[in-house]
């Protein structure tokens, strides 16, 4: 089985700026849309998203070598990679909460929430795809992690500029954030020159 | 071979998470003994940690109020919390002042117990039980008033301050098909802690008060639940000017015997006790006694609608009026005074209008709902 020849370390930062999750594969997007509201709750579910991201990537990885590929399982890929990532968000959810109550309390009801987050699966699955070895992948998630939460709280902090904003009426709320968000991802793909992994 | 390797993999996969997640579940949320310390050390318990504080607590037997059973959608069941447990939660803050949050009171059904904790409970909810009780004696002390006297078995002490009341339990009788619940008076004293005596007028119609008048017996087997309620004497050293009615006798009774017997003799009390005619009077030796001994009691019986058989010699009139004359021209006006009243709502309402027309502010009262 032949990997890529990238640098994790170059994936890592490709995932976080060039081909950035949320922005170049809008994946993740209904929480992304509806918590950026409030900077505060995007930071706690970004830190979420990223340590799910990144556990899951490196135990679904394990799943496919040693389970999904030799037993020749491909179609039930989807199914494994969701119950996967629906159990770690529990442990997490039971560890966090034992462990550090204030971090608990900051991420709230998002934990459950990151169950149904499509960046989530989608990240195990294009980490599949593009056949990255373990410690690519487990890179490639933590990338991925950090820059749906480094565009969740810049989203937020723009929101927050366009609350006072004079924005046309029909525009107001929803419209102008997606606006926002496209003209957000045509300045990361700004990036794609310097490195591209795509 | 298909068919079986799916289901098998999928199932396999999704035990042994489950495994996992039983087993972090087990470690993680395994917060072993945990100490309530309620009071200042004054009682200390020593429970299984991980459930919330209000199931915790009414396990052990201490009943914080909840309308909505713990689900966190009721906001009764607010404890002072002395120790550190994390900031006030989302589900908390709507129920929530901001001194309340200053003062560090959380909802009790939402906190889970993970380490020792300190507590702060109100003495009264602390005490809140349910007895189990023998019926002693029962006395009518009028033609519509009779006196229950109950000796608790089951726990056989109560701790109550004098004031306060009871809620009798009232079984299924005739066609009332659901237990029912009164609150009534205590009319004994606190230093009686084995017994609970309360004072029934028969209302017609009423549930409890055609029970206890038609369907109770010495020896029965009651239950009653309590103590409850803030009508009971204030620590100050004003005169204390008492006004009550029909059974609104007991807690007042209650006050001043608890008084009396404490030693509590150098405030002065006018104690006016309102009633028709004499058949009416009652406890009237016990308080003439009590006025022999202690020279700053004052007994005032009034009669509003004497009949001729009565030779009555003392007040006369509707007890707002009586209470007027008194405050006009018999107690001295130069001490702090505070008003303690019971009895049915219309006479209350009258007394506090007299009370304010004189300036009386500090009015506490428990009225017949």
């Amino acid at each position: 089985m032949m990997y890529p020849n990238i640098n994790p370390l170059v994936l890592f930062f490709a995932s976080i700026f060039t081909s950035n999750i949320l922005l170049t594969n809008f994946l993740g997007m209904c929480s992304f849309i509806s918590i950026s509201k409030d900077i505060k709750s995007s930071n706690g579910l970004g830190v979420a998203v990223t340590l799910v991201t990144t556990i899951t990537t490196a135990l679904n990885w394990l799943l496919e070598k040693y389970i999904i590929m030799p037993l020749d399982l491909g179609y039930l890929r989807y199914i494994i990679y969701i119950i996967v990532i629906a159990a770690v968000v529990q442990v997490l959810e039971m560890v966090i909460d034992r462990v550090s109550p204030n971090l608990y309390m900051v991420l709230g009801i998002f934990l459950p929430l990151i169950t149904v987050n499509c960046a989530i699966l989608g990240v195990a699955l294009f980490m599949q795809l593009r056949n990255y070895s373990f410690i690519q992948s487990v890179f490639f998630g933590l990338g991925s992690g950090i820059g749906w939460w480094l565009a969740i709280v810049l989203l937020a902090a723009i929101r927050k500029k366009t609350d006072n904003a004079p924005v046309p009426a029909p525009l107001k709320g929803v419209g102008i954030t997606l606006i926002t968000i496209g003209i957000m991802a045509m300045a990361f793909i700004g990036f794609a020159g310097m490195i591209n992994v795509q | 071979m298909e068919i079986i390797l799916t289901p098998v993999v999928v199932s396999v996969i999704s035990s042994l998470l489950a495994l996992i997640i039983v087993v972090v579940d087990g470690v993680v949320n395994n917060y072993g003994e945990v100490e309530i310390d309620i009071n200042n050390s004054k009682r200390k318990l020593k429970v299984k940690g991980g459930a919330p504080l209000l199931q915790t607590l009414s396990s052990q037997g201490i009943f914080v109020p909840s309308a909505c059973g713990g689900r966190g959608s009721c906001g009764a069941c607010k404890v002072k919390v002395l120790s550190d447990v994390g900031p006030h939660l989302p589900t908390e803050l709507p129920y929530m002042s901001k001194d309340e949050i200053k003062e560090n009171i959380r909802l009790s059904c939402q906190i889970k117990l993970k380490k020792d904790i300190k507590i702060y409970l109100p003495e009264e909810l602390f005490n809140i039980r349910k007895f189990k009780g023998i019926v002693e004696s029962l006395k009518d002390v009028t033609y519509d008033i009779k006196e229950l006297r109950i000796r608790l078995v089951e726990p056989n002490e109560v701790n109550f301050k004098a004031g306060q009341y009871m809620q009798l339990v009232v079984p299924p009788y005739e066609n009332i098909k659901e237990p029912t619940q009164r609150a009534y008076s205590i009319s004994s004293s606190p230093s009686d802690k084995n017994h609970i005596e309360l004072l029934i007028r028969l209302v017609p119609g009423g549930i409890a008060t055609t029970y206890v008048h038609k369907y109770i017996k010495e020896g029965d087997v009651v239950e009653i639940v309590g103590p409850f309620g803030d009508f009971y004497m204030r620590d100050t050293n004003a005169d204390m000017i008492m006004v009550a009615g029909g059974s609104g006798m007991a807690p007042i009774k209650s006050i001043i015997f608890d008084m009396w017997e404490r030693g509590i003799t150098n405030r002065n009390i006018w104690y006016f006790f309102g009633a028709r005619s004499k058949r009416d009077l009652y406890y009237l030796e016990l308080f003439r006694e009590l006025e022999k001994k202690w020279s700053n009691f004052h007994f005032i019986p009034a009669l509003s609608d004497q009949l001729p058989e009565d030779e009555w010699t003392g007040e006369t009139g509707l007890i707002t009026n009586v209470l007027d004359k008194y405050l006009q021209s018999v107690i001295p006006n130069e001490n702090a005074k505070e008003g303690y009243l019971c009895g049915s709502p219309g006479m209350i309402n009258a007394c506090i209008n007299v009370f304010d027309k004189h300036g009386v502010k500090d009015v506490y009262y428990d009225k017949f709902a």
